[in-house]
């Protein structure tokens, strides 16, 4: 997998007055609005992610603006905003998922426990496999339950026999909740199991390499609230473990499950902080009209 | 002659057409009509055109049997005591007289006489069948004008008449391929039948003699001796097998590549290529292999062979200089590349109905490409692979021309590559092309091997259609 210099490329790449949609009806500048740099009220415990000044263009369109923001470790942070104000796009900077669409074009450093992931020289494969993924809708493979979770062990090499890859296996099941329910089936395909239990099975397929960082791209949206409460209940007994990022829309399940949030705005990050804070006295007004149900 | 008709034919319906919206307009003056002037005219010009066009049709397909039948009706005795087959020619040649050509056969004497004579009853009675005709379609081309005539009224509901019509047409339209393809299973069928009725279809489907061409008269021996088709089949399954070793991996290949790897520049520029090789006739692909590759391929292994003579491997060495130009591995490389467009761009297809997001899930867990190729996307694309793959067989075995170029003649059960061997296409070429008696064995049987690999490939197509579509379902 090679690279495309210019998403490591150092921020040489200056916004060139892109006629966005964005640009449009966005405040004309940084200056109008106090839009802090680096925000991290609140933040206890390590740092685990740091984004500086993080820009995505789409081919010409830039989709974010300039996104500086810390992500505690062993802690849930929740990313909320109005559709298409690049919540998703900031989320696949993490994980370099934005490689993948031949028009994303990343300026800006992000580094994970320090160590600068927009470099040329990171493996987004080896990335990946320390950054996992869950997206909105359940994607479970065409396998069986069993070659889902084993999949990622089996890419990356993780087990030296069938034994430990069974083993793995069974505690990434477990460690998802989803072990009771599939014990006796993990032969049968994994698209047969119910969207609540497909999700589950994809968050165990991402734990099964033993990640450090757990993105969740809405991954409850195609849920029924019985369903929902479940992923949300392992969110939270997964926060012990891992650095989770969780982008929803539901503002409920944002102070449900997250400590901090942060709210994006027209490609901008508006304001991050505490969960209670963020709901309760927003400084931005954006983000009181947000939650409120003012706009988006 | 049909150019008047059809001018004349033009201009009545124009006039009716005008006639029409003209009598629309002044009924309908000063109220609100249901249905546009045009749709007045168009029912007129219909109800006008239609009986016309009725008509004249009937009189080109029926007027030449009547104007036979009358002929024959009053057939002078001394044509009557003629053999059937020679009063046959003579009637022949008294139509063809009667059109203004020269007869095909020497008449002497009476006959000769009664040639001429008959000939100008023939002329006669087609000139008054062709009057009649014409006044009875301007007849019935009034009549239905006068009566659409009739009926347009500001109320009438012309609109919905004409728009029915359109779908009448339009559906026969589409009718006609079906019912065209029903009446050939149908001739089939019938003259398979036929067939089987003198060699038995056991005989016929197991039988490993082929030699059709020896049973030419009934007085010869062994006349329905050879027709085992074993041999074809398996020379047409020999050829399709080695047209898929080459077709299905490369075809699949550069599939993959097209919808995974290549970029939109790439991507723009291949596939309109692949497609233009689809658009290649075949014809062309067949002296490619007759005359480039076989020979090619010949000078190889006749070189290899006679190396190899005289060594350890002699035997190999003398077989191998004997190879002719025509292998089933010409014709069957030929056509796998023939297949190669085919065989990809259904499966581009049906690689780029995998949802994204079973690419995007895969790629998050840090797969490379081909990890994700191999691991997600074929195995998931799978079902739908072998149906294009049963798609491409069926190609394979139904192709005429190259095997037709590049195969040969000869029935043998080999399923050697470097032998010649011939195909159910082929003989069926062999079996129909030239002067034949139609009622032969010889030339039934060219049926029985259509109906074989009629349904042969119409089971395969059935098959590969149902397993596509029920993948395609499967991520809607
Ligand atoms: N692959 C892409 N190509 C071009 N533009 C894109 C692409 N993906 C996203 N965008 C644009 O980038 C902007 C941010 O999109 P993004 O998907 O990040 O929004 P989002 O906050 O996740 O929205 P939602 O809540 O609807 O998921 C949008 O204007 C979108 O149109
Ligand atoms: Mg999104």
């Amino acid at each position: 997998m090679t690279m495309n210099p210019d998403l490591v490329a150092p921020s040489r790449e200056p916004r060139q007055g892109d006629v966005s949609a964005l640009d449009t009806d966005r405040n004309p500048g940084h200056a109008e609005a106090p839009v802090p740099t680096v925000v991290h009220p609140g933040l206890t415990g390590p740092i685990k992610i740091k984004a500086e000044d993080v820009s995505v263009f789409y081919g010409q369109k830039q989709a974010l603006f300039d996104v500086s923001l810390d992500i505690a470790d062993k802690a849930v942070t929740a990313f909320i905003g109005p559709s298409g104000c690049g919540k998703s796009t900031f989320l696949r900077c993490i994980n370099r998922m934005n490689d993948t669409i031949p028009s994303a074009r990343v300026v800006g450093k992000i580094t994970i426990d320090g160590q600068d992931i927009t470099d040329r020289s990171i493996d987004p494969v080896l990335l990946r496999a320390r950054v996992g993924m869950v997206f909105q809708k359940p994607n479970p493979f065409p396998k069986s339950i069993f070659e889902n979770v084993a999949y990622g062990p089996k890419i990356h090499g993780l087990t030296a026999n069938k034994t430990e890859l069974a083993d793995r296996v069974e505690h990434s099941l477990k460690r998802a909740g989803l072990w009771k329910e599939v014990a006796d089936r993990l032969e049968s395909p994994g698209t047969g199991l119910s969207g609540g239990q497909q999700q589950r099975l994809v968050i165990a397929r991402a734990i099964a390499v033993e990640p450090e960082v757990i993105l969740m791209d809405e991954p409850c949206s195609a849920l029924d609230p019985i369903a929902t409460a479940r992923i949300e209940e392992l969110i939270d007994e997964l926060r012990e473990e891992y650095c989770i990022v969780i982008v929803t829309h539901s503002m409920a399940q944002a102070a449900r499950v997250s400590q901090r949030t942060a709210f994006f705005h027209l490609g901008q990050l508006i304001e991050v902080g505490p969960t209670e804070d963020i709901f309760q006295n927003p400084r931005e007004r954006r983000t009181l009209d947000y939650i409120t149900g003012r706009f988006g | 002659m049909i150019l008047l008709v059809l001018i004349l034919l033009i201009g009545f319906s124009a006039a009716a057409y005008w006639a029409g919206r003209r009598l629309a307009r002044r009924r309908a003056a000063g109220t609100r009509a249901h249905s546009s002037l045009g749709y007045h005219g168009a029912y007129v010009l219909l109800w006008a055109a239609i009986p016309a066009l009725v008509v004249l049709i009937l009189m080109a397909v029926f007027s030449t049997g009547i104007q036979y039948q009358l002929l024959l009706a009053d057939a002078p005795e001394a044509i009557r005591a003629l053999d059937p087959m020679r009063q046959g020619a003579f009637w022949y040649d008294v139509l063809t007289v009667a059109d203004g050509g020269t007869p095909q056969q020497i008449w002497a004497g009476p006959q000769a006489e009664l040639l001429q004579s008959e000939a100008q009853r023939a002329a006669r009675i087609g000139g008054l069948m062709t009057l009649g005709g014409a006044v009875a379609a301007v007849l019935a081309g009034l009549i239905g004008l006068g009566l659409a005539l009739r009926r347009v009224a500001p109320q009438f509901r012309a609109r919905n008449r004409v728009e029915g019509w359109i779908a009448a047409f339009l559906f026969v339209c589409s009718a006609i391929a079906i019912l065209t393809t029903l009446g050939i299973i149908a001739s089939l069928l019938f003259e398979s039948l036929r067939f089987f009725q003198s060699v038995s279809p056991l005989e016929f489907l197991f039988g490993t003699q082929w030699s059709p061409q020896i049973a030419i008269r009934a007085d010869q021996v062994g006349q329905t001796g050879g027709f085992g088709a074993a041999p074809l089949f398996v020379g047409t399954f020999l050829i399709m097998m080695i047209a898929m070793l080459v077709a299905g991996p490369i075809g699949l290949f550069s599939a993959i590549y097209l919808s995974e790897y290549a970029g939109p520049r790439q991507r723009a520029i291949i596939k309109p290529v692949l497609e233009i090789l689809a658009g290649v006739p075949t014809v062309v692909y067949g002296f490619f292999a007759a005359l480039t590759v076989g020979p090619a391929l010949r000078g190889f292994f006749n070189g290899v062979g006679a190396q190899l003579a005289g060594g350890p491997l002699d035997s190999l060495g003398q077989y191998l200089m004997l190879v002719q130009n025509q292998m089933a591995l010409v014709a069957g490389g030929v056509m796998g590349i023939m297949l190669i467009p085919f065989v990809s761009s259904l499966s581009d297809d049906i690689i780029n109905a995998v949802p994204q997001s079973l690419r995007d899930g895969s790629y998050a867990m840090g797969a490379t490409k081909s990890e994700t190729v191999k691991r997600v996307l074929l195995p998931a694309a799978l079902p739908g692979i072998a149906g294009a793959f049963l798609l491409a067989v069926s190609r394979a075995i139904g192709e005429t021309m190259i095997v037709t170029m590049a195969a040969g003649l000869a029935a043998r059960m080999t399923l050697n590559p470097l032998d010649t061997v011939t195909t159910v296409t082929v003989q069926i070429v062999t079996l129909l092309t030239g002067d034949q008696e139609f009622n032969s064995p010889k030339t039934l049987a060219a049926f029985g091997l259509g109906l074989t690999l009629f349904i042969v490939t119409l089971g395969l197509n059935i098959i590969a259609q149902q397993i596509v579509q029920r993948y395609r379902e499967q991520y809607d």
